[in-house]
């Protein structure tokens, strides 16, 4: 059953677009990850699910109900801000209670969820402080903890864990994590950070210009990026383009004066195109010293950054400027010449003209 | 940088200041000389109000009397002159009391509850109203002092209380619907959609969530209230109606009147029982006072 459906939903500010007919379907119990730089609508599209915005055309469904213009709280949502957003004036206990004393629950039901959610948040200890006397940490842990408490379909986190530092980053993000395989609820996780979208996800959403650019699991979100925008956005150091075109049928790519076998590549027809563009990740890059035996590209070492478990290499391949990722035997002092071999299998083509992928 | 022996490191950046440099010095004198400047004349009101009019005709403006009496307190109270009616300043306290509650509390209940929908539930019409607030507060008082005589007339309340309370209220608005409005506004959006996602609508949101947050700007409110209706003398004299005089007229009255002999400890405690109310509020919450002005006017 589908716990959140989207169906042609646009939203407009004024003349502005902000939201472009989207279609957007969750399983029961998935967690989705809407990721995209800033101002690509994603938070807009939560506030839009959580009924904050009223949107200008198509329809929200909800649990199989059409909640396109339903209250907030009837929507069955509960919702996690950046900022915490608790209630500074009441204690943790008076945070968590407050919309279900609106919801007239009596209160042994109040207490008793109240209850079971400071259990699985470890929160007992905090119940009578107010929100100013916790820590970042904890105040997050509160604010998912009055999600908690209503007890609903689904969790709408809008930027969870971006004003914590990188430690509790983690330590939240494996909480929640552990959280949605407790509870299997469809959870809907706004983010910027690339990292908290392919280790929570079960299926990402890259988000740019109102737009769903690609809809997938992170595997293939990774793998096979859909577009050019995609593949740049996904990954740190980004993906290495190439520029050239693809000759002798779509059986080679041709980049400079130095031909490419495409044998071996995992998409559809390449087509000859005289305008496309290889994708290859700084890990499906080797580096070797000698020349090899297939075709390869030479290039100058310029700059080796050391990052602890690998290193990064920054290299120069005529004007082109390369990443690659090597191990740390793998180090090479600046100004070294070596020729590079790419993993085809596990490169991506895109046409240069519909940045699509090939 | 290499340093080898300890006495060649000088510490960096500027070095402790004397007590006595010369700037410091500047600023404490003009400091002290503008207390004085204010506080002589505190000074001589309060020990003229304690000296009887014998004394007074000595002349000695500057020295404490020595047989100090409250007499001339007692009469401003309750026995001074304001043209024929000798009652004192008690009938018209009690006037400003009648006057200024009812104000302050209609025109900071109405004014916080638009500021907040200006703020936090943005209608089509909203930025026209704000503009239309703005220009409200900038046009000058005197302007609508004849239609209001008309209005009021009209409404069956002139010359009574409820004319001035009227229109304390309806001036009162512009300025503090925009000070509520711009308070509410800098709070975090976030807090008012997460009382929303709980099920808050929209007088519980300003009740148990933005209200309790927001203490300083009411107490601003309720100062910039009380010592602007209190001290107020224009509206007094043109709607309250003879009978109804706030304490500024009655103790304008007494002071300006031409007859007998002028009785300068009378005038003295009457002027400083009038400016008690809002000195004290001042004195109370200045802290606020400054902290909420500043506020309501940098962010917006």
């Amino acid at each position: 059953m589908l716990s959140v459906s989207v169906k042609d939903l646009t939203l407009n500010f004024g003349a502005v677009s902000v939201l472009k007919n989207m279609n957007l379907d969750v399983e029961e119990g998935e967690f989705i990850v809407l990721l995209g730089p800033s101002g690509c609508g994603k938070s807009t599209l939560l506030n839009c699910l959580a009924g904050l915005l009223d949107i200008s055309d198509g329809q929200i469904w909800i649990k199989g109900k059409n909640v396109t213009w339903a209250e907030p709280s009837e929507r069955g949502i509960g919702m996690v801000f950046q900022s915490y957003a608790l209630y500074p004036q009441m204690t943790v206990r008076g945070n968590l209670s407050f919309g279900l004393k609106i919801a007239g629950m009596s209160k042994d039901e109040i207490e008793k969820r109240v209850a079971r959610a400071s259990e699985i948040l470890q929160i007992q200890p905090l119940l009578d402080r107010k929100p100013g006397a916790l820590s970042g940490g904890q105040r997050q842990r509160v604010a998912i903890g009055r999600a908690l408490v209503r007890d609903v379909d689904v969790f709408l986190f809008d930027e969870p864990l971006s004003n914590l530092d990188a430690k509790l980053r983690s330590e939240l993000r494996v909480e929640i994590k552990r959280l949605h395989t407790r509870l299997n609820n469809t959870m809907v996780y706004v983010t910027h950070d690339q990292i908290e979208a392919l280790t929570l996800a079960d299926r990402i959403a890259v988000m740019k210009g109102g737009v769903i650019q690609q809809l997938a699991d992170p595997q293939t979100i990774y793998n096979k990026p859909s577009n050019l925008f995609v593949a740049g956005f996904i990954g740190s150091p980004s993906m290495n383009f190439l520029s050239g075109k693809t000759i002798e049928g779509g059986k080679a790519f041709q980049f400079g004066d130095i031909r490419i076998s495409l044998d071996g590549y995992d998409g559809g027809a390449v087509l000859e195109r005289d305008q496309a563009v290889l994708g290859v990740r700084p890990e499906h890059i080797t580096v070797s010293a000698s020349q090899p035996a297939g075709p390869s590209i030479p290039a100058v070492v310029e700059i080796d950054e050391h990052l602890g478990a690998d290193s990064l290499l920054w290299l120069k391949a005529g004007e082109k400027e390369l990443c690659v990722r090597v191990p740390v035997e793998g180090r090479l002092p600046s100004g070294t010449k070596v020729h590079l071999g790419l993993d085809i299998a596990k490169a991506s083509l895109f046409d240069a003209k519909t940045e699509q992928r090939i | 940088m290499a340093t080898s022996g300890t006495d060649t490191i000088q510490p960096t950046g500027a070095k402790p200041r004397p007590f006595f440099a010369p700037d410091r010095v500047l600023i404490y004198s003009l400091l002290i000389i503008t207390s004085i400047y204010f506080l002589i004349p505190l000074y001589v009101m309060i020990i003229t109000s304690l000296k009887d009019l014998d004394e007074i005709r000595e002349g000695n403006i500057f020295i404490p009397t020595l047989k100090p009496t409250l007499d001339a307190w007692v009469k401003a109270w309750s026995a001074a002159c304001t043209g024929l009616n000798c009652t004192g300043l008690a009938p018209g306290f009690w006037n400003s009391v009648f006057i200024t509650v009812p104000s302050v509390v209609v025109s900071i209940t109405v004014a916080s509850i638009s500021g907040y929908s200006l703020a936090m539930w943005p209608f089509k019409l909203a930025e026209r109203c704000f503009v239309i607030l703005l220009v409200g507060s900038f046009i000058p008082y005197q302007v609508f002092l004849y239609p209001l005589v008309i209005i009021t007339r009209e409404m069956g309340i002139y010359s009574t209380l409820y004319a001035v309370i009227f229109v304390h209220t309806v001036f009162g608005l512009p300025i503090l619907t925009l000070l509520f409005r711009n308070y509410f506004a800098s709070l975090p959006e976030e807090l008012f959609k997460a009382a929303r996602v709980d099920g808050a609508g929209y007088l519980r949101i300003f009740l148990q969530v933005l209200a309790p947050m927001s203490v300083p700007i009411f107490t601003v409110a309720v100062i910039l209230q009380v010592t602007g209706i209190w001290n107020d003398f224009l509206f007094g004299v043109i709607y309250a109606g003879p009978t109804n005089y706030p304490m500024t007229v009655q103790l304008n009255n007494i002071v300006n009147s031409l007859q007998g002999v002028k009785e300068y400890n009378v005038e003295m405690a009457a002027t400083i029982l009038t400016g008690l109310v809002p000195l004290t509020i001042y004195f109370v919450s200045g802290k606020y006072f400054v902290r909420g002005i500043a506020a309501g006017a940098v962010k917006g």
